[in-house]
């Protein structure tokens, strides 16, 4: 889901020469005007949209979060203004959790993202039978989360009827307690199944818009396969690689069901998603479930804010093409 | 030499994607054993196949989950694409201030976890009177993806040649025949790949809607988890109900991925 | 551009057709006809119940039964979301045995007592007496019990004769211990425990060895035991035991997981639930039916050390519906829908361990023989009152009827598992643990 405040500020964005490109540097005559409306026109419509469907929750969010309030004790619910979270910053919870969800998150974004390239660079390629393939290489992200955690947790890494282990055996290998000694690689594992699809498929249509003339010039003047990626393409790519990081990120930190399904958040995969469900369902303490959310949300925005400044020319570049 | 090397290089490409699609193949192959064969130690790969599972699957009546998926799924990526579309086009082809305090924003409507945000939207949807109903559901699924579908719209947006654009506006084309007749059609893949990414996370959406819907407004994923058995054996079942799950957003898939071939052969734009 | 239009087509009438469908059925809820929403877990016994729902209905014109089945966890945040704001989206609610009284003291739950009372045929008194005190707040009940178990532990008659060893009638854990080291082969595990953290997995079956080993989650002035001798004593005999003859990944495991090695002839013990002995007896799943032997929970300190559950119906007291929702939650709880499964179904699926009347149904003795008198006996020997040594200030076994205590459990699960693990050790898990626990009884004072 959704939520949150457009960040208090954006100084940058503000700034002419930050903002670049044409748009802002141009003298401001009637046309420019009538384009500038015509834009926020555009925009508008989707913003409110977002604003309402998602801000509310969110103040509601943050209302929550200065309540005392357990789900099976309703006549105790009361103010308690920022009691809550200080339980979130002197608790022994938000720490490990925070670095569970950095450790599965960023393993899992870096994995997906280099197999979602080096599939996609695959898959552009003509050969036979490349529509069913690249079908096939997508189901994994077309299968319900839970569902492939569920299959995953059975068919694949159970110790006696799973087929990881059936192959580890088969060439002589010992098989592993997947859950119980391995937690984090099972997690990660997963997840990075599931979001290379994901991946690929951003970055393949990245591929596809890449002009073919220019890549045949390029053939033509003698460049090698190799120089033509590491010159063209990979620039070219390189928002297509921004955008899917950004996105694959965001909802990766989202995981939650091979978590709940298979570690239960043991040995150090509780991350805030979980933690935060832990909180709210199991707790059911409704107010400190909220304010471990809106934490999440800040320290979201401070790591997306410094990533997206230093990181992302898509973002760096904000108002320019 | 260069054949051999591209017969290799399909090969391994082929290899590759068997590799990644083995658990749902498996997954398929077990719908269509016993539950009893479908849990033997060690697994095997000759069992009887039937369509029993599957029958017990429908017999439960999953026609009309599928039906509200369907709705929910369709309804909000359209809304998603109507909205996203032009926002796109806005912040990325025409001039306006803050934008990326504009995309900024959109961004941060995904990073509060569902299970902060649920509890919040429960009880907003209760004082409106609209748990258990589908279009809360749509919209709640539009919210949700709009932002990745701003994203990824602008930056196709961004790779749009600027002199197209500039030859459309002299040619006289008014906003909306610049938007539709020359932006979208370079434009399909991308299109494509949105609506597809769009569509799979509302037709797999869980959270939500377990704790959102009740009976009329049921969709899909509950349904399938109640096929996870508290008290026994389940995988066949279960395989063949997220088999069924599985096959509209299959061929969503391949008419997407259509969609992102044929962006291919529009090279008279280019 | 042409297949984008077809597409929008086909949504926009999508989206038309769904909403003058939910118009229809809408339109059809008149003040005769009766819907009633029923959430209930993915269980077997709920399974039979609904494909029977169209008895009831036959027999109830006008009454219409929707079931939503959920996971257990799911099951609970939706109902516990929706009974305690009130929200009145369910008419009838499965609810587990720990959160029976502690609903019922809330006023959430309607009063079931008149209605159960002046029903002769319902016959009130044949329900278990252990489960229907723990579903009894102050004389009234708040739920009737759909089915109920107790643990016991079960073995392999056949292993057990191949290696020379007789269990006894009334193991103690001592010798489960001894004979799970003699049992346990490169190829099979001796003996199956859960691992899976959770208070309603892994401390299931381990709260009743904390118990039987004189120690408890608090004393009478709700103050922790975590970390005292007993329970520490105890979870070092269950890690240990998981360790020298346990099955293979045991964080994985929970019921269904050990059913299925058991049912592949994989594990030699199972401690766990009693309802797991009809579906091992059942041929068509299970390789070892016929070969199993079922016998007490194992003690130490302790006469009995079985636990108590039980899956029961209750009506939330937002029901719009509620006379058409009591109806219906006595007739699956009756003695009618007992012999309507058996003689429809088969007898070894009637819903165990609610009513001493099943156990006395010739068709069901026959059917369930290996295992329905064992049953009985353990179910009505545990004492929820007191199943330690110690007097405790809450009525329940293998959990504390707490709010918090589902926090709790859970998160001392965790720690339990990373010792499993061989992550920690267990004084430094059950160290932190009584913190937590520490944390939540302080609140009860």
């Amino acid at each position: 889901m959704t939520t949150l405040t457009p960040p208090p500020t954006m100084p940058t964005a503000a700034t002419p020469a930050a903002t670049g490109g044409r748009p802002a540097t141009r003298p401001r005559n009637a046309p420019q005007r009538k384009k500038a409306r015509q834009a926020r026109a555009l925009v508008l419509p989707a913003l409110i949209f977002s604003v309402v469907m998602t801000q509310i929750p969110f103040l509601t969010t943050i209302y929550f979060s200065t309540l005392q309030w357990n789900q099976l004790r309703p006549d105790e619910i009361a103010f308690n203004w920022f009691k809550n979270y200080a339980v979130v910053f002197t608790g022994p919870d938000f720490l490990p959790s925070l670095m569970s969800t950095v450790i599965i998150t960023g393993s899992s974004v870096v994995l997906s993202l280099l197999l979602g390239l080096f599939f996609a660079i695959l898959l552009d390629r003509k050969f036979v039978g490349q529509g069913l393939a690249r079908t096939l290489m997508i189901t994994p992200f077309l299968v319900m989360p839970a569902a492939a955690a569920l299959i995953w947790k059975w068919s694949m890494l159970d110790v006696n009827v799973g087929m990881v282990n059936w192959a580890l055996n088969t060439v002589g290998l010992p098989s592993v307690a997947w859950n119980t000694d391995l937690p984090i690689v099972t997690i990660i594992m997963l997840l990075t199944w599931q979001y290379t699809p994901f991946m690929m498929l951003i970055l393949l249509a990245g591929l596809q818009s890449q002009s073919r003339e220019v890549l045949e010039a390029a053939s033509v003047d003698g460049a090698g396969p190799w120089r033509t990626f590491q010159w063209m393409t990979l620039p070219h790519l390189r928002q297509y690689i921004e955008i899917a990081t950004l996105l694959g990120s965001i909802m990766l930190l989202q995981a939650f069901d091979p978590i709940a399904i298979m570690t239960k958040g043991t040995g150090g995969t509780k991350t805030l998603s979980y933690l935060l469900y832990e909180r709210a369902f199991i707790g059911l303490d409704v107010g400190q479930a909220a304010a471990f959310g809106v934490v999440t949300v800040v320290v979201t925005i401070a790591v997306a804010t410094f990533a997206l400044r230093t990181l992302f020319k898509v973002f760096i570049n904000g108002g320019e093409r | 030499m260069r054949k051999t090397r591209g017969i290799l290089i399909t090969a391994m490409t082929w290899v590759l994607v068997l590799m990644f699609f083995f658990p749902i193949g498996w997954m398929v192959f077990t719908s269509l054993k016993s539950e009893g064969d479908a849990a033997l130690i060690p697994p095997r790969f000759i069992a009887d196949l039937s369509f029993d599972q599957y029958a017990i699957v429908f017999e439960r009546g999953m026609g009309a989950y599928l039906l509200n998926s369907l709705t929910a799924s369709v309804g909000s990526t359209i809304l998603v694409l109507l909205l996203a579309i032009p926002a796109a086009y806005g912040l990325s082809i025409r001039p306006i201030k803050k934008v990326k305090d504009v995309l900024f924003f959109f961004i941060s409507t995904r990073f509060l976890p569902a299970a902060a945000s649920i509890l919040p939207v429960f009880f907003i949807l209760k004082s409106v009177g609209a748990l258990d109903n589908i279009t809360a559901m749509t919209f709640l699924y539009a919210a949700m993806n709009l932002p990745i579908a701003v994203w990824m719209m602008r930056s196709f947006f961004n790779e749009v040649p600027l002199e197209i654009v500039e030859a459309a506006q002299i040619d006289g084309a008014n906003l909306r025949t610049e938007l539709v007749r020359v932006v979208l059609p370079i434009l399909l893949p991308g299109i494509a790949a949105v609506a597809l990414i769009c569509f799979i996370f509302s037709w797999n959406e869980y959270f939500l809607a377990t704790l959102l819907t009740t009976f009329q407004a049921r969709t899909t994923p509950p349904f399938l988890a109640s096929f996870v058995d508290g008290r026994g054996q389940f995988l066949a079942v279960l395989s063949a109900a997220a088999t069924i799950a599985v096959l509209p957003v299959i061929i969503a898939g391949w008419a997407a991925q259509k969609q992102l071939v044929r962006g291919l052969a529009m090279g008279a734009v280019k | 551009m042409l297949v984008k239009k077809r597409a929008l087509a086909v949504g926009a009438g999508l989206i038309i057709s769904a909403v003058a469908l939910s118009g229809c059925s809408g339109a059809g809820t008149s003040s005769k006809n009766v819907t009633l929403t029923l959430a209930t877990v993915n269980n077997p016994q709920m399974k039979d119940m609904e494909e029977l729902k169209g008895t009831f209905e036959k027999d109830n014109p006008g009454i219409k039964v929707n079931f939503v089945q959920m996971e257990e966890g799911d099951l609970r945040a939706a109902v516990t979301a929706d009974v305690a704001s009130g929200a009145g989206q369910y008419d009838v609610v499965t609810v587990g045995a720990y959160e029976v009284p502690q609903w019922g003291a809330q006023g959430w739950l309607k009063d079931l007592t008149p209605s159960l009372k002046d029903d002769k045929a319902y016959d009130v008194d044949d329900i278990l007496p252990p489960v229907r005190t723990a579903l009894s707040v102050d004389g009234k009940q708040y739920a009737v019990p759909f089915y109920g178990e107790s643990s016991i532990l079960m073995y392999n008659k056949e292993m057990f004769a191949a290696a020379g060893l007789t269990m006894p009638n009334e193991p103690t854990w001592q010798e489960v211990a001894g004979f799970a080291k003699k049992l346990n082969t490169a190829e099979t595990a001796g003996i199956c425990l859960r691992g899976k953290p959770g208070w309603g997995d892994l401390f299931a079956p381990l709260t009743t060895v904390v118990q039987t080993f004189g120690g408890t989650w608090y004393d009478e002035n709700w103050d922790a035991q975590v970390d005292s001798p007993e329970f520490t004593e105890a979870v070092n005999f269950y890690v240990d035991l998981l360790k020298d003859a346990g099955e293979k990944d045991p964080v994985s495991n929970s019921f269904t997981e050990c059913l299925n090695q058991l049912s592949a002839g994989k594990v030699a013990m199972w401690y766990d639930a009693s309802v797991a002995a009809s579906i091992l007896e059942d041929p068509t799943s299970s390789k070892v039916a016929g070969k199993m032997g079922y016998v007490h929970a194992p003690v130490n300190k302790t006469e009995e050390s079985g636990w108590l559950w039980s899956w029961n119906l209750a009506v939330p007291a937002t029901s719009k519906n509620a006379d058409a929702a009591t109806t219906f939650v006595k007739w699956a709880t009756s003695k009618k829908y007992q012999r309507l499964v058996g003689e429809t179904l088969g007898w070894t699926r009637v819903p165990p361990g609610a009513r001493t009347s099943t156990y006395s149904i010739p068709e069901y003795k026959e059917a369930a023989a290996a295992f329905a008198p064992i049953t009985l006996e353990v179910m009505n020997a545990v004492n929820p009152k007191q199943p330690g040594l110690n007097p405790q200030p809450w009525v329940g076994i293998q959990y504390v009827t707490i709010p918090e205590f589902q926090d709790v459990g859970n998160q001392v699960a965790q720690l339990v598992a990373d010792a499993i693990a061989g992550r920690s050790s267990v004084e430094d898990a059950l160290a932190k643990g009584q913190k937590i626990a520490q944390a939540a009884g302080d609140k009860q004072k």
